[in-house]
């Protein structure tokens, strides 16, 4: 008696809940391996993951065993040249090597190495920090509404009419108000069968009961018949109510200045720090779009391609940026639809009297609409104009951060500066 | 002829391993392997990974050492250092066993010979597991567990049901009454009767320790009886019912911890008879396919290509060496045993006067019965075995300069190296004997383990993280002495508990 099952399309995933429960556990060893990763490879390529190692010992599943020494005496195959009674000197490594449990020994010192996947590197990597209002956002900031059925209501327009519903109500109606009228004609037809048992002809004589039932029997059908086959108390109509949704979709501004003066290892700079804010913000939103906005004197909206790598000189005035950006907005990403999150890199320079035209923007035009607006100045040198202007606006709005990057080593904790988990 | 073969491509159908199992039911019935059900079960490598590192079983419990199997599992089949094993099989009634579906055909038909049929009647037909396991109630016990620590997971919190499987762990291999037949799982009574045991439990404990404790020390307990008055080889089971502090639900979760260790004792000590039967028959049944012309010589090659690579015996001064491989031996030994019936010497006259040229289907049956690997070998290992092996003895003695070869397969080293090599198999030899020897009742409740030296041989360096995990099991002081060959007793470790 066989019983042949096809379980492949059954989970594959039986050992998640252990494998997530692994990592827990030593989250502080994988932690550092991650760490150690970060800082050992190009972040460019953080989106991938990572194989980690931990040392078995801070693992291990104690047991009792034997432990090296003693007496021991093992059995072994291959014989070739031993005979009864000879002496061997000891193997250097063997002081267990001999016996049959020798692999637990082994296996002792080795790292335990395995793969992390890219979800639970990026997670390890993404901890304790958070989009600033972001749970606000999702929870409080509740825009768009999706219509879901919610039973049946006794008003609404003729095309929510639900006819099942509607029918089955008049049906009832009339089983009940028919009743008893019916009731009663049984009745009357049967005690007038009993006064008539054969069918009499019109012009025969009838008694005077029988005249009265017949008419009562006429006057019962007129009742029941004016009972309506449905009335506007029988509709039922398919209710439907707006619950609220919580926005899934993001825009990303990169902004960044390609005048002469940002060469291209400040590029690069600029481009890890925004490929750190587009991974952080895949982890929270279904669906980003990233709008690449470059500019000199004049903006203009590229593509990724062309965004960091086209060559560009002349003078700088980021105010141009900032209103395509606006613009983009206005047109494309109305605020109540979408998370707006905007990223500027630039390495500071800028026309003197365009910086106040920038804060005054940024103060009473983006600000509003955006949820966060981080600003990278890239320069080894002295902050210039730009930047004081733009330590105003994050006077004004808490959800404008600001940092001085120096070089790629900085990225990372200025990255996390910016997005640290905000204390309410 | 070629009208009569079961299947001509190597790729597998539904329908195919149904013929194959077919055909390969009737062959094992005609030699009469009696078998539990089979429940066949098509799975994918990844699927395949999971059972792995849940020791095998279709439901288990949480644990992050399972998900760390799985990660060794994973990452060690990624990298090609393993193939996965062909089948995954399990005790229970009915016997399930996996395939997987990256087999070919003839990999199809040798799983289920070897797993539905060999492993399968071995399961059913073994004193051991008939004696320590119930097929029937397994996987419903198994579930009950799972639920059940789920459910203390919601209420106690999973990193106090972590710790306390961590320890349990630790004990895993002590959780068994070696010579005490034990009481049957069975999954609805455990759930009928956890409630009442709780409680009743719970008041025994009490009652044991209803005197109160003496603080600043007592001399005089040496001289009182001892508790328990025997030492006592289930360390699980002597916590489950003794220790002081453990509540109600803990003690379940040892008692479950407990019955699955019990479940798996016969396969630690059936390795060699359980692999050898099974490889003797997937053999044995695929040559008769073959005999009866329903398979064909692609099959036979490719089959035959498997089987030798599982049962290669490298030599001790190979690089692939790494101890005796249970198949070779098992596959070996069960071939012997058939050839010592079929075709006897004079040899094998005079050692198996009782099986030499008898009925090898009842012999060989009655070997699967009786045994396990330490008395089959010491019944069975033939001198003519022990000579094509080239088996010899190595005698490590630490208080020697020098190895010593003890004995080659030669006349005078048959019987030291049968003896020998079936030592190498006894539990008692390859696991510390270690047992409750006392409880401190009147003074400071500390636990007292005794560790029964085998041959000289000390504790290894994790004993000390063990009996940590046994403090926090019992909540008190535990000492681990150690008791020399000369009867001298000395602490090995002790692990203090404040309160």
């Amino acid at each position: 008696m066989t019983q042949l099952i096809d379980r492949r399309l059954n989970g594959r995933n039986k050992s998640a809940v252990n494998r997530q429960r692994f990592i827990r556990r030593f989250k502080a060893q994988i932690k550092r391996a991650v760490a150690d990763a970060v800082s050992g490879r190009s972040i460019v390529d953080i989106d991938s993951g990572e194989k980690v190692n931990i040392p078995a010992r801070d693992m291990s599943e104690p047991v009792f065993q034997h432990g090296a020494g003693g007496r021991r005496e093992a059995v072994h195959p291959g014989n070739t040249d031993f005979i009864a009674g000879d002496k061997l000197k000891r193997p250097p490594d063997a002081a267990g090597g001999q016996g049959g449990k020798a692999g637990n020994g082994e296996e002792g010192e080795d790292d335990f190495a395995f793969q992390l996947s890219r979800e639970e590197f990026l997670e390890l990597f993404f901890e304790d920090l958070a989009l600033p209002d972001m749970v606000k956002t999702q929870l409080a900031k509740l825009v768009d509404f999706k219509s879901v059925r919610a039973g049946h209501t006794s008003d609404g327009v003729p095309t929510n009419i639900n006819v099942i519903r509607s029918l089955r109500g008049a049906l009832a109606r009339r089983i009940a108000l028919r009743g008893p009228h019916m009731k009663r004609l049984r009745e009357v037809n049967a005690e007038l069968t009993a006064l008539q048992p054969e069918p009499v002809d019109e012009d025969e004589e009838q008694t005077p009961r029988a005249l009265e039932l017949q008419a009562e029997v006429r006057h019962l059908k007129r009742r029941i018949e004016s009972i309506p086959f449905i009335d506007t108390f029988d509709l039922r109509y398919n209710n439907r109510i707006r619950e609220p949704k919580p926005t899934t979709q993001a825009v990303m501004f990169c902004l960044m200045d390609v005048s002469g003066s940002m060469d291209e290892e400040r590029k690069d700079i600029a481009k890890r720090f925004f490929i750190l804010l587009y991974l952080f913000l895949t982890r929270n939103y279904e669906r980003i779009d990233v709008v690449f906005i470059r500019h000199h004197t004049s903006a203009r909206e590229v593509d990724e391609e062309e965004f960091f790598h086209s060559r560009e000189t002349g003078g700088t005035v980021v105010s141009s940026a900032l209103k395509l950006m606006q613009e983009i907005i206005r047109d494309r990403y109305p605020a109540g639809e979408w998370n707006l999150y905007a990223a500027q890199a630039s390495d500071g320079d800028n026309w003197d009297n365009d910086s106040v035209t920038c804060r005054n923007l940024l103060i009473s035009k983006i600000m509003p609409s955006l949820q966060y607006f981080a600003y990278v100045e890239i320069t080894p040198d002295a902050h210039q104009s730009l930047w004081d202007e733009y330590e105003r606006v994050a006077e004004v709005w808490s959800n404008f951060a600001m940092q001085h990057l120096q070089g790629p080593q900085d990225i990372y904790p200025v990255f996390r500066e910016l997005f640290r988990k905000r204390v309410k | 002829m070629t009208g009569k073969l079961l299947s001509e491509s190597s790729e597998w159908t539904f329908d195919l391993i149904e013929r194959y199992d077919r055909e390969i039911a009737r062959i094992a019935a005609g030699y009469g392997l009696d078998t539990y059900p089979n429940q066949i079960e098509v799975i994918s490598a990844e699927q395949m990974m999971d059972a792995y590192s849940s020791v095998g079983m279709p439901v288990n419990y949480h644990h992050w050492s399972f998900g760390k199997a799985f990660l060794g599992v994973e990452q060690r089949y990624r990298r090609g250092h393993m193939g996965l094993a062909y089948e995954i099989v399990i005790n229970s009634n009915p016997c399930i066993a996996y395939l997987m579906e990256e087999n070919s055909m003839t990999m199809q038909a040798l799983v289920i010979a070897h797993a539905a049929y060999g492993h399968n009647s071995f399961f059913k037909g073994n004193y051991l597991f008939q004696t320590w396991t119930n097929a029937d109630a397994i996987v419903d016990y198994l579930l009950f567990a799972k639920n059940y620590i789920a459910e203390c997971e919601q209420r106690y919190g999973e990193q106090e049901v972590e710790l306390l499987l961590d320890s349990c762990h630790a004990l895993m291999n002590y959780g068994v009454d070696r010579y005490k037949r034990p009481s049957r799982l069975s999954a609805e009574q455990e759930r009928r009767r956890q409630k009442e045991r709780e409680e009743y439990l719970q008041s025994q404990v009490n009652d044991l320790w209803r005197t109160l404790p003496v603080r600043g020390g007592d001399t005089s307990t040496e001289d009182e009886t001892r508790f328990p008055a025997e030492p006592q080889e289930n360390l699980l089971y002597f916590i489950e019912k003794n220790a002081p502090l453990l509540k109600p639900w803990q003690r379940e979760i040892v008692r479950i911890v407990r019955k699955v260790a019990q479940y798996f004792y016969p396969q630690r000590q059936t390795q060699v008879m359980n692999e050898g039967w099974a490889t003797f028959w997937h053999y044995t049944i695929l040559n008769t396919l073959y005999d009866e012309g329903l398979v064909d010589d692609g099959f036979m090659m490719e089959f035959l290509q498997s089987h030798t690579n599982v049962v290669a015996q490298p030599p001790y001064n190979s690089k692939f060496y790494s101890g005796i491989n249970p198949y070779a031996l098992g596959f070996a030994m069960m071939s012997d045993l058939r050839r010592i019936c079929e075709q006897p010497t004079d040899e094998d006259r005079h050692w198996f006067p009782d099986i030499a040229g008898g009925d090898w289907i009842k012999t060989l049956d009655f070997a699967m019965r009786n045994f396990k690997d330490e008395s089959f070998i010491a019944q069975y290992l033939s001198p003519k075995l022990i000579r094509e092996f080239k088996l010899f003895s190595v005698l490590d003695d630490d208080a020697q300069e020098q190895l010593e070869i003890s004995a080659i397969h030669d006349d005078r080293g048959y019987r030291y190296i049968r003896q020998s090599l079936a030592d190498q198999y006894n539990l008692g030899s390859r696991e510390p004997n270690i047992q409750v020897y006392n409880v401190n009742r009147r003074g400071d409740r500390s636990l007292t383990l005794r560790h029964t030296q085998y041959s000289r041989r000390p504790l290894g360096d994790s004993a000390e993280e063990v009996v940590r995990h046994i403090a926090r099991l019992w909540g008190f002081t535990v000492r681990l002495e150690a008791v020399g060959e000369d009867g001298r007793v000395e602490v090995a470790q002790e692990c203090e508990v404040e309160h």
